[in-house]
């Protein structure tokens, strides 16, 4: 962003009068400002459409609270004490200014602040989401590249096939089978969960990310611990993203080799490699960081099937098991935490189309 | 003129030089099921997704036994003569239950697949074509469902409406739609200006009939490409639902209900998971053959070098 | 650059300084437990009322009475009370505590913190309260009522209850012990503490809770001053895995001791494992048919009577609940005192189908709500199957148990599956719900009672039984009384209690002890030792 700017204002440095440079600025800051308050009005829709949603549910939240047993006078105490009287307009107002002063409330179905819960899980869906998509990308991205230098031949082929099965199968099937195989009867990975018993609160929690984490503590045989723990739903989630990326760098890849461009490269006499990697490739980065960026945004949803099977204390089994519950506070929590992935995600890839594409000026 | 008459009717449609709009039209078509026919894995996906419309029509024909009758004696029993891929934790016969299931699977899809692109059709090209706060608003609303996790927010609907396999299928079409939206917004912002278009206005076309005669027809071809591969994960999203227990009721034969159904057997009675498991993985590979073999045909950017 | 080369550092280091290392099994000392822990919501023993999280208090907290984990068929057994005698009107109980017992923060536990325990628990008046309010205690009188003196405490009660039903009750959690000093020191406004002891623990318990997380796993530590030894485990961790498949691979592989939720077919194949044995424990939960009386073919007395012969009993309990249920037509749990293990129904689709007909109630449709577990989708769907051949149609609506409740309260489930669990190890815990409902008007609003819910107006009689047993001073006079109330039960009521829960646990060879508690109480570590 700021490179662009002082290019353009660079650019009419010449003569620009300080009243110029002011509206400019205004300008700037009134189309920042449109896309912030856009982005509000997003956040504040999606909460909205969340707390409706809770309150048309058919679920009691308050007998959650205290269960089958609880007599008349403790249900009505505790429906008061929830705020659940007020008429909705005041719950979402009050909601509203809670979260406002960091305040998310407590879920009813753990008994702690949401703030904690998130704090705990959104870190474990981190580390997945974010294996899972350097497994993606890495595969995915030369995968697709080849396929593309090679359209038509078997390379191609085999790429097609193997991403189509990777969108074709369904996800909890190909979890359990993966269990089944590499950690009942191969014994490669860890089973379900993010480390073995024998390590669980050996290592002080920095960054929530186990991984992470044994490496600052520098416990070796807890990080090996955590890697074979995650390899295994890592590498289903890396090769669902792996099909969707290897399909769209291929499609981006065909789009510039057939741009005039490259062909003017090959009468040069450059190498092919020189001009499928050199020359095409660095064009399609832009959209490619894009369909990687939407790609690793929707694994931080939360897979929720991935984790209900791998017994992964994860957002999306958290979100899911909430909204079961009547547990709107934290399932509140976590669509803000989602929502807000979601549009910081689509506007650093706004933003970096603007900062690298040169067209988009 | 004279050769006409002698000419094949492949030679016809083929011609560089067709007579008629209608011929022209035709040729079109034609030239694309050529292209369409040389992809022989887009063949087999068509070939297999034709089987499982005859299997869904004529089920209870071709099915064996009855997908409801149980024999708690014979439960669980491995794929062999009487049952050819062996029966559930009930006694059903599992074939026989996949069979039926192919109606409710094609009923799901086909209903989805209509309703969503409809939706988004109508939201994306309103949004475009008005422009203004129209457009904000619309796109604002698109991205709030955009913005949600999507197996929550179908959960959420069915959680609110009840569970049930009409309820699944709305709310599978009430995530899906976003993202029609904003294709079919992009499509129209790319021909509002387009010459043809300020003709047909000039001729005195409202704003209606514009929209209808002459943007969506346009729209419509990204729109096809775009739902054919998307059938694929509204099956999976489907089995997902019933997976959870939110889709087809009990003793509805679901696919993702029966592999629900499977899942506590899975290490010693694999079949009960795995034959649904193969039935939904051999549909939706088959629809995405098919898209994938579509947009080679159909998207006018991908394809043709 | 410096931070960036101590990082570079220590992956260096670690790299080369640490060998791999492989933990085939679990450490000796070490119990390492597998259990679905979602339900957790709170530790304070007076909220707690969840099976897990009595799981936990259980070992954390000390009651005044509690079960001796090796023979729990004992009953209730002195405890932090050394002794304890009845008034002469059967008013009063009085309990003399044992000396020299500390608390985990080394307080010593006295007569006061124990009639401050109960106290609390009473003006707190979270869900589990009743257990004790039912004596006749409330916010007002419970400091009248409730009195120390020295090392005693006495409870003074509104009626001269049972003996056995009042120490019965005070086996429960809520009944707990806890540190006055210590939880005086964590509150929050007039909370009395339970914030503080949602997450932290003050009791005298064997085991010290050393972090809970939610949805993730529990862990305790040994209390070493523990008044009855310290236990052999050193520590025990309760990891929260959901999929019986995934806990039976764990077990296989080593690296759990304990399996708590396999299904039937996990439990058939690791029993045929090397190293593995399942302990099959009954546990107090009740599986019953509750056939709703505003449902106008349901409250047919004919229909009634047929669904009875519609519940294939056997071959249910033989195929998909094998290992899980057996089958039980009584509502108190076999275990329990005054439990009658008569099985007055079979299955006879035939005469089921012959008593409908005879009513004109054939073609009938019934549409249901059962909560989306897979024993009672599986039993409904066979039921299902059952009514179809008898000429009546149910049409099955899966539903979460949040959901499924709900409406059952509301007296809209017109055939309810589903499970009943006793509160308190005492008959009058089943009783009271299932033979009780003094007003079956919808205005009564008694969404506690399983009568009400099923809007079954219990006969007056019957009613008047129950209230009685509960006074009856002598115990064997007691069980037959109970036994009375229950074949009448089986002749007449809408409610049909169907199978009792078995509880089959995994556990790996060397584990000894275990103890999942029975019908009576919740997990007992204490008593596990891990030989070779």
């Amino acid at each position: 962003m700021s490179a662009t700017d002082t290019e353009n204002d660079g650019g009419r440095a010449a003569g620009p009068s300080p009243a110029d440079r002011r509206a400019a600025t205004r300008r700037r800051l009134k189309r920042i400002g449109g896309v912030f308050l856009s982005l509000a009005l997003t956040m504040l829709g999606l909460l909205l459409v969340t707390f409706i949603i809770g309150r048309v549910m058919p679920i009691d939240p308050v007998l959650k609270v205290v269960g089958d047993r609880a007599t008349q006078a403790q249900y009505d105490a505790a429906y008061v004490a929830m705020g659940l009287d007020q008429p909705l307009y005041v719950q979402f107002i009050r909601y509203i200014g809670d979260v406002l002063t960091g305040d998310f409330g407590r879920s009813i179905s753990t008994g702690q602040l949401v703030i904690n819960d998130i704090k705990r899980v959104f870190p474990a869906t981190v580390e997945l989401a974010t294996l899972g998509t350097l497994i993606g990308v890495l595969i995915g991205v030369p995968l697709g590249v080849i396929a593309a230098a090679n359209r038509g031949g078997w390379v191609d082929q085999v790429a097609r096939v193997v991403a189509l099965i990777g969108y074709s199968m369904p996800i909890f099937w190909l979890g359990l089978m993966g269990l089944l195989i590499f950690y009942g009867i191969l014994g490669w990975v860890g089973g379900p969960g993010r480390q073995d018993i024998i390590y669980s609160g050996m290592v002080p929690t920095v960054t929530g990310l186990l991984m992470v984490d044994s490496l600052i503590a520098g416990d070796w045989g807890a990080f090996k611990d955590a890697f074979s723990h995650i390899i295994l739903p890592a590498s289903l989630l890396g090769y669902f993203s792996l099909a969707y990326i290897s399909r769209m760098t291929r499609s981006f890849m065909l789009e510039q080799l057939s741009a005039e461009y490259i062909t003017t490269a090959r009468v040069k006499g450059l190498s092919e490699r020189g001009v499928i990697w050199r020359h095409a490739f660095r064009n399609i980065s832009i959209p490619l960081i894009t369909v990687i960026a939407l790609s690793f945004g929707s694994l931080l949803e939360g897979s929720v099937l991935t984790e209900i099977i791998f017994s992964w204390p994860g957002l999306g089994q958290y979100v899911t098991k909430a909204l079961l519950a009547g547990d709107m506070n934290a399932v509140l929590g976590g669509t803000i935490v989602i929502g807000t992935c979601f549009v910081g995600l689509n506007l650093l890839s706004d933003l970096l189309y603007r900062v690298l594409d040169p067209r988009s000026k | 003129m004279s050769d006409v008459q002698y000419q094949s009717r492949r030679d016809w449609l083929l011609t560089d030089a067709p007579q008629t709009r209608r011929q022209a039209r035709l040729g079109a078509i034609y030239q694309g099921w050529l292209t369409f026919r040389a992809n022989k894995l887009a063949m087999f996906g068509l070939v297999i997704l034709i089987l499982l419309i005859v299997m869904a029509i004529f089920a209870p024909l071709l099915a064996p036994y009855s997908p409801f009758s149980q024999d708690l004696t014979n439960r669980l029993q491995p794929p062999g003569a009487a049952n050819w891929l062996g029966t559930d934790h009930l006694g059903r016969d599992i074939m026989s239950r996949l069979i039926h299931g192919s109606r409710i699977t094609l009923f799901i899809v086909g209903t989805v697949a209509l309703i969503a692109p409809i939706i988004g059709l109508f939201v994306g090209t309103v949004a475009g074509f008005a422009g203004g706060w129209v457009d904000q608003v619309l796109m604002r609303i698109t991205d709030i469902f955009l913005a949600f996790p999507k197996l929550i927010l179908a959960l959420a609907f069915v959680a609110a409406l009840g569970a049930g396999i009409g309820n699944a299928v709305l709310a599978l079409a009430i995530t899906a739609w976003p993202p029609y939206a904003r294709l079919a917004r992009a499509e129209t912002l790319t021909i509002r200006n387009a010459d043809f278009i300020a003709a047909a206005r000039l001729q005195g076309a409202g704003p209606m009939r514009l929209l209808i005669g002459h943007i969506w027809p346009l729209c419509i071809s990204s729109l096809i490409v775009r739902v054919a591969l998307d059938m694929a994960g509204i099956i999976l999203s489907a089995a997902g639902l019933g997976f959870l227990g939110l889709g087809a009721q009990p003793p509805m034969p679901e696919w993702g209900a029966m592999i629900s159904d499977g899942r506590t057997y899975i290490l010693d009675f694999w079949w009960v998971a795995a034959m649904p498991g193969l039935a939904i993985f051999i549909v939706s590979l088959a629809f995405n053959l098919l898209g994938d073999g579509l947009r080679d045909v159909l998207d006018p950017k991908g394809a043709k070098e | 650059m410096n931070k960036l080369l101590n990082t570079r550092a220590i992956l260096l280091a670690s790299a080369l300084a640490i060998a791999p290392a492989a933990y085939a099994e679990t450490p000796a000392d070490v119990l390492v437990v597998a259990h679905t822990i979602d339900d957790i919501i709170s530790l304070d023993p007076a909220q707690s009322f969840e099976f897990s999280g009595n799981d936990v208090s259980n070992n954390t907290y000390d009651r005044l009475v509690d079960f001796d984990p090796l023979d729990l068929d004992k009953g209730f057994q002195p405890s932090l009370a050394e002794s304890w005698e009845v008034s002469e009107d059967g008013l009063s109980i009085t309990f003399t505590m044992r000396e020299g017992v500390t608390f985990h923060s080394g307080n010593p536990v006295r007569a006061e913190d124990a009639a401050w325990s109960l106290q609390r628990a009473v003006k707190l008046d979270k869900t589990p309260a009743f257990i004790l309010t039912q004596f006749g205690f409330t916010a007002d009188n419970v400091e009248q009522k409730i009195t120390f003196e020295g090392n005693t405490l006495t409870l003074t009660m509104d009626k001269p209850y049972a003996p056995s039903f009042v120490l019965n009750c005070l086996t429960a959690n809520i009944a707990s012990v806890v540190d006055k000093e210590l939880v005086m020191q964590h509150v929050e406004g007039e909370d009395m503490g339970n914030t503080w002891l949602s997450n932290n623990d003050a009791g005298s318990g064997a085991y010290v809770l050393a972090s809970w997380t939610p949805n993730e796993a529990v862990q305790l530590t040994a209390y070493e001053d523990y008044f009855q030894g310290a236990p052999a485990m050193k520590r025990v961790i309760v990891k929260n895995v959901q999929e019986s498949s995934a806990q039976r691979l764990q077990l296989e592989a080593g690296d759990i001791d304990v399996a708590r939720n396999l299904t039937p077919t996990d439990v058939e194949a690791v029993s045929a494992s090397e190293g593995i044995k399942i302990q099959d424990e009954p546990r107090g939960r009740i599986l019953y048919m509750g056939l709703n009386q505003k449902d106008e073919v349901l409250s047919n007395p004919a229909v009634i009577e047929a669904m009875k012969y519609l519940v294939n009993y056997q071959g249910i309990a033989d195929s998909f609940l094998k290992g899980q249920f057996m089958v039980h037509q009584s509502f108190l749990p076999s275990g329990y005192l005054g439990a009658l293990d008569e099985m007055p129904w079979t299955y006879d689709v035939e005469k089921a189908k012959a008593l409908i007909e005879e009513a004109g109630m054939s073609g009938k449709t019934i549409t249901t709500k059962v909560r989306d577990l897979r024993e009672y989708v599986d039993v409904a769907q066979a039921l299902q199957a059952s009514m179809a051949e008898a000429g009546l149609t149910l049409n099955i609506e899966q539903m979460t148990g949040a959901q499924v409740l709900d409406a059952y309260r509301a007296r809209e489930v017109p055939i309810f599956l589903g499970e009943w669990g006793p509160d308190y190890s005492d008959p009058n815990t089943n009783a009271a719900t299932f033979a009780y409902n003094p007003d079956n008007s919808d205005e009564a609003n008694a969404t506690g009672l399983l009568a009400w819910r099923n809007a079954y107006a219990v006969p007056q009689a019957m009613g008047d039984a129950t209230v009685a047993a509960t006074l009856e001073q002598d115990g064997d006079t007691r069980a037959t009384m109970y036994q009375d109330i229950q074949r009448q039960y089986q002749a007449e009521a809408p409610i049909v209690p169907l199978f009792q829960r078995i509880e089959p646990t995994g556990l790996r060879e060397g584990v000894e002890n275990w103890q999942s508690g029975k019908t009576v109480t919740s997990v007992i570590y204490r008593a596990v030792t891990k030989g070779e």
